[in-house]
């Protein structure tokens, strides 16, 4: 068993010899490697230092790009989100924090798996997830969930923790039940302050803090956030949280308990290590401080700030002189949904407005498309910048924080034109 | 002396981490395989051993380079805020390895 666990890998090491032919967010596969289980695994090169990922296919997913094995964390190839603008579950990317994750198959089953509402409650809850389905109205929101540090090895100077290129993101229609209704069910007490949220997923050691996060109080009676049993159509996968994870529309994925078991509310606020140190982002309306700096005062990160991504062309695409393509892209926000989104093919001396397609909610994705004739042979770096309804948009610069949290400069793609 | 029972106590660790994963039985709960790809130096198998009791070792091998200020900070976070039982008298060793594999040359001042 150690023998394997020392296994050299040299084709690897051959792509680290020659690798710059690769750059953008193109993901492409750039060779193949023998995994530990004799399959070949294709190989990819993000577009930063140490970037090579395997192409790894995990249970109930398509291969996707594997940041790390245990916990399993994986990211979803950029291709994906051109496909539609809900994330197949096959698709839908994977954080784990602790090494006892996920949990295993005899601990989520009807049997075993119980949620249970306690603490500052008139009437504490066991319900099982038929019984929360029979007893509660069923409620559905179209959503994207998106790791904190999605992007975080784009930063500039680069920040440790989890390499993530951008696809650390997806969009998804959950269904469940909304956890308001399941709170009033229990009778929250006057003077609740805080709402803890559990999972099955454990540490692997004792002294490693469980992964727990808290809503404020009047927060967890927003009607949109569900305890979602399903996404698009079909239950949650094993790696999304099976059978019952929380959905906290608009907000990052740290409060989007997978295996949620145990709700408890609290009194007073939660001193926990995965609310404080940990998740926090620079006090400041862009959490950003200067590159290499730290910030004076901290908060607990929460919504996500306006992104936009184009999707139908990726780094080193190729279009012809004279020819109309109709370019398609993405954008989303915590919530107030997208007003606009421009297009520019000089760098940002020249913007135009983009078509948006119907909105599937104001916390998806949104689709928009518009038709560009590629003029001059050569290289172009192509932007797009999108807006929201609270005229809050994406900057031409990347902003910095130690955590490398929230990217949301707009993103370049160099394209060829023929 | 001290330093070597604690890295077969890691050792050990991990094997029995890598054995639960192996005991899911059904196909459709089966994880794929770890894998550890580390470049040879001096106190790999150290880092191996401390670090592989909490997760696989591709999180250190994704990280950019970092200095060894940056690396002994990693280290540290892992023992002050996640509790690792790493030894202080591993600390050099491991952050050694790491900087000389995995890490960059201080900034000239």
């Amino acid at each position: 068993m150690i023998a394997k666990y020392m296994g050299h890998n040299p084709t690897l090491k051959e792509r680290k010899m020659g690798r710059r032919r690769f750059v953008g967010m193109a993901a492409v596969a750039a060779g193949v490697a023998a995994t530990s289980d004799g399959l070949a695994a294709e190989l990819l090169e993000m577009p930063f230092e140490n970037g090579s990922r395997e192409l790894v296919r995990y249970p109930q997913k398509r291969p996707l790009i594997r940041l790390t094995s245990r916990p399993p964390q994986l990211e979803t190839p950029m291709s994906v989100f051109n496909e539609g603008l809900l994330t197949p579950n096959d698709a839908f990317f994977v954080r784990y924090h602790l090494a006892g994750s996920p949990p295993a198959q005899e601990l989520l089953g009807d049997d075993a798996f119980t949620l249970s509402v306690a603490g500052s409650v008139e009437r504490p809850l066991e319900l099982k997830v038929a019984e929360l389905k029979r007893r509660f109205e069923l409620s559905e929101v179209v959503a994207v969930n998106q790791c904190s540090g999605n992007g975080r090895g784009l930063f500039v100077p680069r920040v440790p923790g989890g390499q993530s290129g951008n696809g650390a993101m997806g969009c998804a229609r959950w269904r469940g039940v909304r956890l308001a209704d399941v709170l009033k069910a229990a009778g929250v007490k006057a003077g609740a302050k805080q709402v803890l949220f559990d999972g099955m997923d454990k540490p692997p050691t004792g002294t490693i803090p469980d992964f727990v996060k808290v809503l404020e109080a009047d927060q967890a009676l927003d009607p949109d956030i569900l305890l979602a049993t399903e996404m698009n159509g079909e239950p949650l996968p094993w790696l999304n949280g099976f059978p019952l994870r929380l959905v906290v529309p608009g907000h990052y994925g740290t409060y989007w308990i997978k295996h949620l078991h145990r709700i408890i509310v609290l009194d007073e606020a939660f001193q926990g290590y995965w609310m404080d140190p940990a998740y926090r982002i620079p006090d400041d309306p862009c959490a950003h401080v200067a590159p290499g700096s730290k910030p004076r005062r901290t908060i607990p990160i929460s919504r996500f700030n306006v992104r936009s991504f184009i999707t139908s062309l990726t780094a080193g695409s190729v279009v012809r002189e004279g020819e109309v393509v109709r370019v398609r892209g993405i954008a989303f926000d915590g919530g107030a949904g997208i007003r606009e989104v421009v297009f520019s093919e000089d760098e940002g001396r020249n913007w135009r407005s983009a078509e948006l397609s119907p909105e599937l909610g104001r916390f998806g994705f949104r689709e928009w498309t518009l038709g560009w004739k590629p003029a001059g042979k050569g290289a172009r770096v192509l932007w797009a910048r999108a807006t929201n309804r609270l005229g809050e948009s994406q900057p031409l610069e990347a902003l910095w924080n130690p955590a490398g949290y929230m990217r949301n400069v707009v993103e370049p793609v160099k394209v060829m034109i023929s | 002396m001290k330093l070597s029972s604690d890295i077969r106590f890691g050792a050990t660790s991990v094997l029995v981490a890598a054995s639960v994963l192996a005991a899911v039985a059904d196909d459709a709960w089966k994880l794929p395989a770890e894998k550890v790809d580390l470049k040879p130096g001096k106190g790999r198998e150290v880092v191996i051993g401390q670090c592989s009791l909490c997760h696989s070792v591709d999180y250190l091998t994704t990280q950019p380079p970092l200095t060894k200020a940056g690396w002994t900070a990693s280290v540290d976070k892992m023992r002050s805020k996640y509790g690792a039982p790493v030894p202080t008298n591993a600390v050099p060793l491991l952050v050694e390895y790491l900087v000389g594999q995995y890490g960059k040359a201080d900034p000239q001042p």
